[in-house]
């Protein structure tokens, strides 16, 4: 049996009025991915923040053990000495500076007065290549997409002389081919006798590059299982630890819904680069949609399918439009107005909830009312009641878990923050609803109500557009599906007939990486 | 055990400001003998500090879009003061000269507002310089001279010299040899009575939808301030009355705290400075609200400018300079944040009457001017430092 490096044992941990964790044992061997998974809020974040000493010894109970020694660290410089280097989800990248600023920030080559930069560059390349990037560390990390991006943050953390590599949510913000290259990555570090701690909650790539999983379920540990087997584990044995049942049906069906005639058509619709006005972001694609029918939009990071769906809305993305917007066969004219859009009964649910989407200062209530305040307003003084009651009505239909509509959206999870935000649009009365990333991040419960509320919205006769990058949710919520490629819209076929190779095979077939 | 501990703790945060007003109007009471809490004094202090709720007001319309500030409203008060002085010296009567003083203000906000919404040059340097080209104007306009006014009108309504009170026209009720002022009592009662009506309402509301919110906390609440308003009503009415200062602070207050809470603009101040994309996405035209905000304390500026020329019965070409950072300082010792989406009327309230407080008790003390700036700067930084600290122990 290979030699234990990271025993975590009894952690309880206790913020005021909640126990976040309550008595979790983890035991990590030396040179295994192991995975942590579990719903949203159910402590993982909270058990890596303890090991890597963000919250200090001391407002905590129970033992980190490392490498045979109980380890009492008061912050994360301390337990980075020991190579315990964690990849927040959000990369914490500054865009301006170049890559190898980035990697030596606060931990400067040379002296603090005098720093090295030619030593700080040619290690910056080293670490580079070992994480498979070409590019020069001279490059503005701004410069670089996403997927780059993430590359080097690990690039920076083996900079630090990581042993213990703490991975959160890696390829939440990246495409299937970002993401696999990423896990191969990992399993290259771990030939080299790297340990690694992963949380995910793409279960497919926890079961492919795990060779245990460590199952959190409200603060506790449930349990441990291995992966090790010939076969990868399947995805249901995991969920079924997860959420204490078994998931026979992760996609609700949609029973009885008549799909309709067209509602909206765009066609020949082309959107240039806001920055770049030279680039096409989005390139001739021409979609429609009837009522009752839910299409989703698949493709890779970067193919356009957010550009499509905000040009599409208002234009609240791009420059330099052209094509046709028809609602009912009437063509529309073009506005550069998301209040326009709003008129035109088109609704744009953003993938970034945080960012773009809620006011996170401010209350269910005041979310749930902004995009049709006139509606509860007369000569600019809102109707307060009625905007309670439409509040309460949606916390009540989308079943909000939260104590009060007045509460603060910040201090809700992200499924419950995902309801807020399609209570909004609801409530703006769309036909058409363009749901971009709709569960992007949120536990595997949250996902199945929003399914649910999805296929409520078609059985109303709403339009609905799924964009996803999510290859078995696409496949298991649409009727139609559109592949979009670099822009350009690739393929288009029915639900009943794709398969996820044959989604795959017409974006390999359009050109890029074949 | 804990429960009642975390509720201590959350009112403590909530009333941090009201308790810190409390014990400074107390300190200065017990330091200067009660001087303080005289009448006069009292009088004096709603006098003196006018301009400064007027102007934080439209100054927290600013700061809800995003922290926003506007560095020029102190020159824009001494060139709207300016030209109505000079109107006035040329013969003009009240009205008219307050209608053109209101309107110079308002053009100033909307002239600057356009760059600020359309063109979006920074609101700190669009009214940086505006800070330097309207104090420029004013002497311009004044020739670099004083100006007086000598229109009695125009002082007793806008609460300068002598007889800026509200006439006591209900005298009779209480018979001739009565010393008090009778109108301000009753006009105390009256907005007492208002007030506590409206909290029953609201609760009453609340009950019928549902929402839990603590009954008795509304009522301390309510008591409290009936409490004040009452206190301060007696000790004003062994004066001369009603200052007509006051009715205008109490008329852009009562507005605003309308504005800010029950309209859709308002909503939308606090919308932008807590999400502008989500805002944008949302179909709210969010460059109208920049603008909204920069017209709108263009115009109260008119208004201070009003205020300020009448309180000081004339004008120079120095005066309204730092009236900016009392209003800024006083919405940010009101809890508004730095980073906007977050602030109240009734916060900035406080704040304005913190400030205020600690200006007029150093001054009764007879501390040196230099001395009363410092302890401002430290009570500006004392003050948001607990509302920071208290924030993130939430957290």
């Amino acid at each position: 049996m290979a030699k234990i490096l990271l025993e975590m044992r009894n952690i309880t941990k206790t913020f005021p009025g909640v126990k976040a964790l309550d008595n979790v044992n983890l035991q990590v061997e030396e040179g295994e991915i192991h995975a942590l998974v579990g719903e949203n809020g159910a402590g993982k974040s909270t058990l890596m923040n303890v090991l890597s000493g963000i919250y200090p010894h001391g407002t905590y109970e129970g033992d980190i053990v490392y490498d045979g020694k109980v380890c009492k660290f008061s912050n994360i410089k301390d337990s980075e000495k020991l190579g315990i280097v964690i990849i927040h989800q959000e990369l914490a990248l500054v865009p301006e500076m170049t890559i190898g600023e980035n990697m030596y920030l606060g931990n400067e080559r040379g002296h603090k007065f005098a720093i090295d930069w030619n030593t700080t560059y040619a290690e910056a390349d080293k670490y580079l290549k070992m994480v498979g990037l070409t590019e020069s560390s001279k490059v503005q990390v701004k410069t670089i997409g996403t997927g780059k991006q993430q590359l080097v943050e690990i690039a920076k953390a083996l900079a630090k002389q990581a042993k213990l590599l703490i991975l959160d949510e890696p390829t939440s913000s990246l495409n299937e081919e970002d993401s696999r290259a990423l896990l191969d990555l990992m399993l290259g570090f771990k030939k080299q006798g790297m340990t690694m701690i992963i949380i995910s909650h793409k279960l497919n790539e926890v079961a492919y590059v795990a060779d245990k999983i460590t199952v959190i379920r409200d603060g506790t540990t449930i349990e441990t299982i291995d992966n090790r087997g010939p076969e990868p584990i399947s995805e249901e044995r995991i969920i079924k630890g997860m959420v204490g049942r078994e998931m026979t049906n992760r996609f609700p069906k949609r029973e009885g819904v008549k799909v309709g005639d067209i509602l909206m058509e765009v066609d020949h619709w082309t959107v240039h680069h806001p920055l770049y006005p030279e680039r096409k972001v989005v390139d001739d694609v021409s979609i429609n949609v009837r009522k009752g029918e839910v299409v989703g939009i698949y493709g890779l990071m970067g193919a356009g399918r957010t550009e499509l769906g905000m040009s599409i809305f208002g234009q609240s993305y791009g420059v330099n439009f052209s094509g046709e917007l028809k609602i009912d066969g009437q063509p529309v004219k073009l506005k550069k107005s998301e209040a326009d859009a709003i008129k035109h009964k088109i609704a744009y649910v953003t993938e970034d909830r945080k960012g773009n989407g809620l006011i996170l200062s401010q209350s269910i209530k005041v979310n749930t009312s902004l995009a049709n305040l006139d509606s509860l307003a007369k000569m600019g003084v809102i109707d307060q009641d009625k905007e309670y009651a439409v509040a309460e009505e949606y916390r009540d239909k989308l079943k909000t878990k939260t104590p009060s509509v007045e509460q603060l959206v910040g201090n809700l999870s992200g499924g419950n923050q995902q309801k807020v935000l399609l209570a909004k649009w609801m409530f703006a009365e769309p036909d058409i609803m363009i749901l971009d990333e709709p569960t992007r991040g949120i536990d595997v419960g949250a996902k199945y109500e929003i399914y649910c509320i999805i296929n409520d919205l078609a059985a109303q006769g709403k339009c609905v557009i799924m964009i996803s990058s999510e290859l078995p949710e696409v496949l298991g919520m649409s009727d139609r599906i559109y592949i979009m490629n670099e822009g350009k819209m690739v393929g288009e076929m029915k639900a009943s007939e794709a398969t996820q190779e044959s989604i795959m095979a017409a974006i390999l077939k359009s050109g890029r990486g074949a | 055990m804990t429960m009642k501990a975390s509720k201590v703790s959350s009112f403590f945060q909530k009333y941090t400001m009201v308790l810190a007003l409390v014990l400074v109007t107390v300190f200065f009471a017990w330091r200067s003998g009660g001087k303080t809490l005289l009448p006069a004094n009292l009088n004096n202090l709603i006098a003196q500090n006018g301009y400064v709720f007027v102007l934080a007001t439209g100054m927290l319309c600013c700061i809800l879009t995003g922290g926003n500030i506007d560095l020029s409203v102190g020159s824009v008060v001494c060139f709207t003061a300016a030209v109505g002085c000079k109107l006035m010296k040329a013969g003009w009567a009240m009205v008219p000269t307050v209608l053109v003083m209101l309107l110079v203000g308002l053009a100033i906000g909307v002239f600057q507002g356009f760059w600020i919404s359309k063109v979006h040059v920074p609101a700190f340097i669009a009214t940086l310089s505006g800070m330097y080209a309207f104090r420029g104007f004013s002497n311009i306009v004044l020739q670099g001279e004083t100006v007086a006014i000598n229109n009695e009108a125009f002082l007793n309504v806008f609460g300068g010299g002598a007889n800026c009170y509200v006439p006591d026209f209900l005298h009779f009720l209480a018979g001739p040899e009565s010393k008090l002022n009778v109108t301000c009592l009753v006009a105390g009662i009256a907005a007492v009575v208002v007030f506590a009506a409206l909290t029953v309402r609201k609760i009453l509301v609340q009950k019928k939808l549902g929402i839990s919110q603590s009954i008795i906390g509304q009522i301390i609440t309510t008591v409290i301030i009936s409490a004040v308003v009452i206190w301060l009503t007696l000790k004003l009415s062994k004066l001369k009355g009603i200052p007509t200062v006051l009715i205008w602070i109490a008329l852009v207050l009562l507005i605003y705290n309308y504005v800010t809470t029950r309209t859709a603009m308002g909503r939308h101040l606090y919308a932008v400075g807590g999400n502008e994309k989500a805002t944008a996405l949302s179909g709210v035209n969010t460059r109208n609200v920049y603008w909204f905000a920069y017209a709108n304390i263009g115009l109260l500026a008119g208004l201070a400018g009003i205020l300020t020329a009448a309180r000081a019965k004339g004008i120079d070409p120095t005066y309204g300079e730092g009236y900016e950072m009392d209003a800024i300082a006083s919405c940010f010792i009101g809890g508004a944040s730095a980073y906007g989406g977050i602030g109240k009327v009734s916060g900035m309230i406080i704040g304005a009457t913190l400030m205020g407080v600690i200006n007029q008790g150093m001054r009764i003390m007879a501390v040196d001017t230099n001395y009363q700036r410092v302890v401002k700067g430290i009570v500006l930084l004392v003050a948001v430092m607990f509302d920071v600290l208290s924030k993130r122990q939430k957290r």
